[in-house]
C-alpha cells in the first residue's frame, strides 16, 4: 500500500480524524519537498514552504541529513558523484536556516577506499555546518581491515564497530551500525553488544527528551526480500517505548520512505550518488538509469528541525534538481 | 570463436580438464546458477557483472573475495567432497551453493 503524502487527504487524516490505524499501515511514498510534522504522535503533513516559514525559523534546532554519497561509483546510473555531492553542500549553504551539523547516514564511499573518503572529507569541508555525524554503510567496511579505516577516520571515540550517542539541545542522537557481521540470507544487524550499549545509553534518560536514531540499513522493515530492513531493529526499539517522540533516520535504499508508528517516526532519506527502484518494481535493487536531466530530481537531502516548545520534529525532504 | 570450441568439447572429453572452469555469474543480486555441482579439484570462478560491488563468502569462512566491482572475479578450487554454502556479506539475501563430488 503506497500514497502520495502530497495527496491532501495525507492532511485530511488529521484534520477529519479519518481511521489512523488504517492510514498508518499505509508505507507512504513522499514527494519533493514535502513536510511531515510530529506533534503528540499524529502525523500532520504540510506544503514545503510553510513549513519553512513556521519551523525553520523558529526551530530551536536544525541539522541536515545526507546520505549513499558512494564516492567512487562512476556507472551510469550517474558518472559524477563528486558533482552531485557537491550541489547537495551547496544546497544545505544555500537553506534559510543553516544546519548547525550535518548526519551522514552510510555509503560515504563505494568501495572503502581511501581517495574515496579523502573527496567526501574535502567536499565536506566547504558546508558551513562543520560538524558532521556519521554512521558506516555496507560500502565503507570493505577496506582489508573490514571497516578499521572508517573507524581510524570517523570513528574513534565510537564504541564497538562504530556506535555512539550524543546530546544537541536537549535531544539526545543515537548512531547506529546495523552493517557488520551480517549472517547468510539475513537482514541488516545491531548485535547484541551494541544492543546492550543502546539499553545502557537511554537508560536515564527522561521520557521528555526528544529521541533521534540514525543507522544505514532502515530500523524498519522496508522490503525484506531485498534486505532492506534489521533483523533485531525490534529490541531496540523496545529501548524507545518510554520514550514520546522517537525520529529514526535511515538510508540505504535511496529513495524516501516513511512511516509512523505511535511515538516513533521512521524516514529515509534520498541519496546524492544514484536512485534505486521501489521495492519490488525491478528485477533487483541495483542502481536506477534516469535520463541526465531528471538525476538530480531524484537525489536530495532532508533537513531536520526541532521545535521544543511544540514537541514536534519536521522533516523536510529537498531534491537536488 | 574460442569459447564455442571449449564449450563444445566439455560435454564430450574428458581430455580436457582445463576447459572445465565453471563460471558462477553474479547480476541482478542473484548469483547463477544458484547451485552447481562439481567434481574434486575443480576451480569455480565467480564474475560480477552488476554495477554494485558484491562479495563471495562461504559460510564457514574457508573462502571470502574481496569486494568484487564491475567485471571483477574470484576464483576458488574446491579440493575436497562436500556442499558449501556461501553468500554476499554486503548483500546477505544472496545466497549460492557449491555441491563437490
Amino acid at each position: 500500500m503506497s500514497q502520495e503524502l502530497d495527496d491532501p487527504k495525507a492532511a485530511d487524516v488529521h484534520d477529519d480524524g479519518v481511521d489512523r490505524r488504517g492510514f498508518l499501515k499505509c508505507m507512504a511514498w513522499a514527494g519533493t519537498g514535502l513536510v511531515w510534522t510530529m506533534s503528540g504522535g499524529i502525523p500532520v503533513s504540510q506544503a514545503f514552504a510553510k513549513s519553512i516559514g513556521k519551523y525553520g525559523k523558529s526551530s530551536d534546532l536544525t541539522f541536515v541529513q545526507i546520505s549513499d554519497s558512494h564516492m567512487g561509483f562512476n556507472k551510469p546510473a550517474n558518472t559524477d558523484v563528486i558533482g552531485t555531492l557537491k550541489t547537495a553542500i551547496d544546497q544545505i549553504n544555500g537553506l534559510a536556516v543553516q544546519p548547525e551539523f550535518l548526519l551522514h547516514t552510510g555509503d560515504i564511499s563505494h568501495l572503502s577506499k581511501p581517495e574515496e573518503f579523502d573527496n567526501v572529507d574535502q567536499i565536506l569541508k566547504s558546508a558551513n555546518a562543520k560538524e558532521v555525524f556519521y554512521v558506516p554503510g555496507e560500502h565503507d567496511m570493505l577496506d582489508d581491515g573490514n571497516g578499521k579505516a572508517y573507524l581510524e577516520r570517523y570513528g574513534k571515540s565510537a564504541k564497538g564497530a562504530g556506535w555512539y550517542s550524543f546530546d544537541k539541545k536537549g535531544v539526545h542522537f543515537i548512531g547506529l551500525v546495523n552493517v557488520v557481521n551480517l549472517k547468510a540470507g539475513g537482514l541488516g544487524s545491531l548485535g547484541e553488544e551494541q544492543l546492550e550499549w543502546m539499553e545502557d545509553d537511554v537508560q536515564h534518560l527522561k521520557h521528555s527528551t526528544p529521541i533521534v536514531v540514525f543507522a544505514h540499513i532502515p530500523l524498519w522493515s522496508v522490503y525484506p526480500e531485498w534486505g532492506w530492513g534489521t533483523e533485531d531493529s525490534a529490541q531496540a526499539l523496545g529501548y524507545l517505548k518510554k520514550f514520546g517522540s522517537v525520529t529514526v533516520l535511515n538510508g540505504h535504499i535511496h529513495q524516501i520512505m516513511q512511516k509512523v508508528e505511535g511515538s516513533v517516526t521512521f524516514h529515509t532519506a534520498r541519496s546524492t550518488a544514484f536512485p534505486q527502484p521501489e521495492p519490488g518494481k525491478a528485477p533487483s535493487p541495483g542502481p536506477m538509469n534516469v535520463p541526465a536531466e531528471q538525476l538530480k530530481s531524484v537525489l536530495g537531502i532532508t533537513d531536520v528541525s526541532f521545535v521544543k516548545r511544540k514537541h514536534s520534529l519536521a522533516v523536510v525532504d529537498s531534491t537536488l534538481a | 570463436m574460442i569459447a564455442l570450441v571449449l564449450l563444445g568439447g566439455v560435454g564430450r572429453s574428458v581430455d580436457a580438464p582445463e576447459a572445465i572452469t565453471p563460471e558462477v555469474k553474479i547480476d541482478n543480486f542473484s548469483f547463477g546458477p544458484a547451485t552447481i555441482t562439481v567434481a574434486a579439484g575443480t576451480t569455480v570462478t565467480w564474475v560480477n557483472r552488476d554495477d554494485i560491488p558484491h562479495t563471495v563468502v562461504s559460510s564457514d569462512s574457508m573462502f571470502k573475495s574481496k569486494a568484487l566491482d564491475t567485471d571483477e572475479k574470484f576464483s576458488y578450487t574446491f579440493s575436497k567432497a562436500g556442499t558449501y554454502s556461501y553468500f554476499c556479506s554486503l548483500h546477505p539475501k544472496m545466497t549460492g551453493q557449491i555441491v563437490v563430488r
